[in-house]
């Protein structure tokens, strides 16, 4: 440990600590700008001078590594001064225009004037002034509030390995300039924006929309991928208006891709239904709830009652609550095993094939912070877009050795230590030639796509198992919010809640679609009609959907339904983590699929228990295995790990039933095509973005 | 994009002189010597060096848009540069250059229409001995004096 004082205060901090962070632990702010944790050092803005006995300059606490013996003072007179001529001098062409600045009032420049600033200027001369540049749909450039403190730069290049950002010219006449001379061609996800302490760049979706201090903020779980982002979502007069993370919270930090930030729109897309419909002379007419509910009960009671069949088919974006109800729903109240949804990961398989094995599966923590990683048969960066972050931030910050075998190019090559090129479903031979460096790692977390499943999925355990490292776990990728949550809550012909093998296994989803015999067919947020076709044209089919999807086109009852930033409840990642569900919007008309399935038991008379989250969540904590979780921690907008069954499952594997969606970075199946923004940044596949330039 | 076979050759040499991480470290000559070939840094040619050494292209941009060595639009043929930093400033620059300007009908960083003359009014090029200074392309002119710069651009001019 090295001894400093720093104001007075005796402090200790192990050698290599940067003053400014050893002065943060003793509880002593100094100011910066561009200094920013887990990024590459600046010293571009100077604002976080400081004075050092025996130093014959002011020195930046941002870069001064702690020294034995050190006598530091951050609030003497020539570090006053300093600030306030540094502050005078950013505001040398600083045009002031605080008053319409998305940023005011959570400006990190407009506090540090006010807290260190000088009243006046020196400066008399006219101020240089640019105009202000759309570089895409979601990211706009205004150079003149710009203090060209590099963080975009380095948090493109380094945090999104994108490299999309550069300052240009010299001097005063000093500018972020994007990839492409004229325009942005990147990730879209607005990291930059976020990080940026000023209003110089600015999001397409929030621009003069309104001022911070008018919102309302609700944290909540990104409805695009498993990944499990926090985000949270800034809302003015019941609009939401903004999704970032900007306090750090939650299993993603303030990270959130183009999706998470910005796709958020979806929810107010004109297409939303907002009452049922029901087949009326076979067009679907808009009818009132209680006509709608009464319909669908009465035709459950009926074919129920006559020993007819039911298929249901559950979502991979409705909640824990949701999806237990509904397979209660199916199992007790239908008496059906007819029930599935469509799976993207052989988690059945990884769960069997680690039977005995404690604490194997990875959590977007471990991404983080195990020494090594083999990626599988994915493209994360496209498909998994927070993982992938986590593996470039411990390249970084820990040099962790990343393999990677994938069809490829993929973008973690980049990094990776070694890179092999395997089709896909023939990972295997790839994984086995990296046997003897493999062996070499003390850890490692395994990531694998949707190839990897049934046989394959075995061997590559058994394969990763004979290697002798001491650590290993695995991450079974899979494609949304609740996809993970959809297998752990029994959405599965052959195993309830938990992975409990049920006596008589029912029809699994194409089975029930090739199937004749259906008389009701029940659909909670899912589109298999975009895929398979129904072959019982006779069924009876419900959907509860918040669009007229090619599903619920077919359908006799549609049921409008709430969208994920509509409702309560939890979701569960790919990664096993359960995070909460708040609301953060309304669509009238809508209900939670929760309340709509309440709202038939109720009418069909059946007692399923009460239909509230609350309730529900404290079934799943007593009948699933892994979710009887702290709920004190889940209440405050973190993640808990579940740790599911650890022991055989006892079911035939269904690899052919693994079907990924094959997202990419911009595309969320069904969901995404709703976002305006999202469709309209050039590197969505189709759209047509010219630069209005 | 395609350069003559000298070029590769040299920028071949120049990528094998630094260690593969550091190849950033060739950016500099790799434009300079491209752009002695290509005229001035085109957008292509920016891609171009980015996909060689390795780096997204604004990183070549942030190069390119420091170094005023580095041109962005046409130069001429033969690309006069007039030094007016302090030893020539106190022989006589400044009026060489204004000279200049009068005589080639150019301003700094202009190019003719023709394209046979630019001109840049340029700080020091380390001839202070010899000042006023002058560098046509990569000739040096020392002591340079109105007269004798007239004769250099007439001379230029019937080369031409
Ligand atoms: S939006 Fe993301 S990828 Fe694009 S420039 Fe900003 S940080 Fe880089
Ligand atoms: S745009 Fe923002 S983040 Fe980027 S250098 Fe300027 S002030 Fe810093
Ligand atoms: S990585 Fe996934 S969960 Fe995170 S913001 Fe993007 S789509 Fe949402
Ligand atoms: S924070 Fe130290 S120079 Fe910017
Ligand atoms: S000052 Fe002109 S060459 Fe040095």
């Amino acid at each position: 440990m090295v001894n400093l004082t720093i104001n007075g205060i005796a402090v200790q901090a192990p050698p290599g600590t940067l003053v400014i962070d050893a002065a943060k632990k003793a509880g002593i702010e100094i100011p910066a700008f561009c200094y920013y944790e887990g990024y590459s050092l600046q010293a571009a803005c100077r604002m976080c001078l400081v004075e050092v006995e025996k130093m014959p300059k002011l020195q930046t606490a941002c870069t001064l590594p702690v020294g034995e013996g050190m006598v530091v003072r951050t609030e003497a007179a020539a570090v006053v001064k300093a600030r306030k001529t540094t502050l005078e001098f950013l505001l040398t062409n600083h045009p002031l225009d605080c008053p319409v600045c998305d940023k005011g009032g959570e400006c990190e420049l407009q506090d540090m004037v006010f807290r260190y600033g000088a009243g006046e200027s020196r400066f008399t001369e006219l101020k240089h002034h640019v105009d202000e540049k759309q570089w895409s749909p979601v990211v706009f450039y205004d150079a003149p509030r710009c203090i060209l403190c590099y963080r975009c730069v380095r948090v493109c290049d380094e945090g999104m390995g994108v490299g999309a950002l550069g300052v240009v010219n010299r001097g005063v006449l000093s500018e972020i300039a994007p990839s492409h001379g004229d325009h942005l061609e990147c990730d879209e996800c607005g990291a930059c924006i976020d990080i940026c302490p000023v209003g110089a760049l600015t999001s397409g979706t929030y621009r003069y929309q309104t001022r911070p201090w008018e919102m309302q903020h609700v944290g909540t779980t990104c409805t695009f991928c498993a990944d499990g982002c926090k985000t949270t979502l800034g809302i003015r007069n019941e609009k939401i208006v903004r999704g970032n993370n900007r306090d750090q919270s939650g299993i993603n930090g303030e990270f959130l891709c183009v999706k998470g930030r910005y796709a958020f729109d979806f929810q107010e897309h004109p297409g939303r239904l907002t009452a049922p419909l029901m087949r009326i002379n076979g067009k679907l007419e808009e009818v009132s709830w209680s006509k709608a509910l009464a319909a669908v009960a009465a035709k459950f009671s009926e074919v129920k009652s006559r020993g007819g069949q039911f298929g249901v088919i559950g979502s991979t974006k409705t909640s824990n609550e949701e999806n237990f109800f509904l397979q209660k729903f199916a199992r007790q109240g239908l008496g059906t095993a007819n029930i599935d949804h469509r799976r993207s990961g052989d988690i059945v398989t990884l769960i069997d094939a680690l039977a005995g094995k404690t604490d194997a599966l990875g959590s977007v923590q471990d991404a983080y912070l195990m020494k090594a990683s083999l990626v599988v048969g994915t493209d994360l960066a496209q498909e998994h877009p927070l993982l992938a972050f986590q593996l470039r931030a411990n390249f970084r910050h820990h040099d962790s050795h990343t393999y990677t075998v994938a069809a490829g190019p993929v973008r973690e090559d980049s990094y990776s230590v070694a890179q092999v090129r395997a089709a896909a479903g023939e990972e295997m031979a790839g994984v086995e030639s990296l046997r003897d460096r493999l062996a070499k790692e003390p850890e490692l977390l395994v990531l694998f796509g949707a190839s990897v499943k049934g046989e394959a999925l075995r061997k590559l355990v058994a394969f990763v198992g004979s290697l002798g490292i001491a650590k290993v776990k695995y991450i079974c990728l899979m494609d949304y919010s609740n996809s993970r949550g959809a297998m752990d809550m029994g959405l599965l012909p052959d195993l309830g809640p938990g992975y409990k093998p049920v006596s008589a296994a029912g029809l699994a989803l194409p089975d029930m679609m090739a199937s004749t015999g259906l008389d009701v067919l029940w659909i909670v947020g899912a589109n298999p009609l975009a895929r398979h076709e129904l072959k019982s044209t006779g069924a009876f089919v419900v959907v509860q959907e918040m669009f007229l999807t090619e599903t619920a086109a077919r359908a006799d009852v549609v049921l409008p339904a709430s969208s994920a930033y509509e409702k309560g409840g939890t979701v569960t990642s790919g990664t096993g983590e359960v995070q909460r569900l708040h609301s953060a919007a309304k669509t009238m008309g809508a209900k939670p699929d929760l309340e709509i399935m309440g709202l038939i038991a109720k009418e069909m008379k059946l007692n399923l228990g009460i239909w509230a989250n609350a309730n529900v969540f404290e079934e799943i904590r007593r009948e699933v295995r892994g979710y009887n979780i702290p709920l004190p921690t889940i209440a405050t907008g973190q993640a808990v790990q579940t740790s599911p069954l650890n022991g055989r499952v006892a079911v035939a594997s269904r690899p052919d039933l693994i079907q990924p969606a094959g997202n990419t970075l911009f595309t969320s199946g069904s969901l995404g095509k709703y976002s305006k923004k999202l469709t309209s940044v050039m590197e969505y596949p189709g759209a047509l973005y010219k630069p209005q330039y | 994009m395609t350069f003559s076979p000298e070029l590769e050759k040299r920028i071949e040499k120049l990528l094998a002189s630094y260690p593969s991480n550091r190849r950033k470290s060739a950016l500099i000559p790799m434009l300079m010597y491209a752009q002695d070939e290509t005229g001035y840094v085109t957008r292509e040619l920016v891609e171009e060096v980015a996909r060689r050494i390795g780096i997204p292209p604004v990183q070549v941009d942030e190069v390119v848009t420091f170094y005023t060595m580095l041109w962005r639009k046409p130069r001429g043929k033969y690309h006069v540069q007039v030094c007016t930093n302090i030893s020539c400033l106190l022989t006589g620059g400044e009026e060489l250059y204004e000279h200049t300007c009068k005589k080639l009908g150019l301003g700094h960083r202009e190019t003719a229409a023709d394209g046979v003359f630019s001109l840049e009014e340029v700080e020091c090029m380390g001839a202070c001995s010899w000042a006023p200074a002058v560098q046509i392309n990569y000739d040096f002119y020392h002591h340079v004096t109105p007269e004798k710069l007239d004769q250099l651009i007439d001379d230029l001019k019937k080369v031409h």
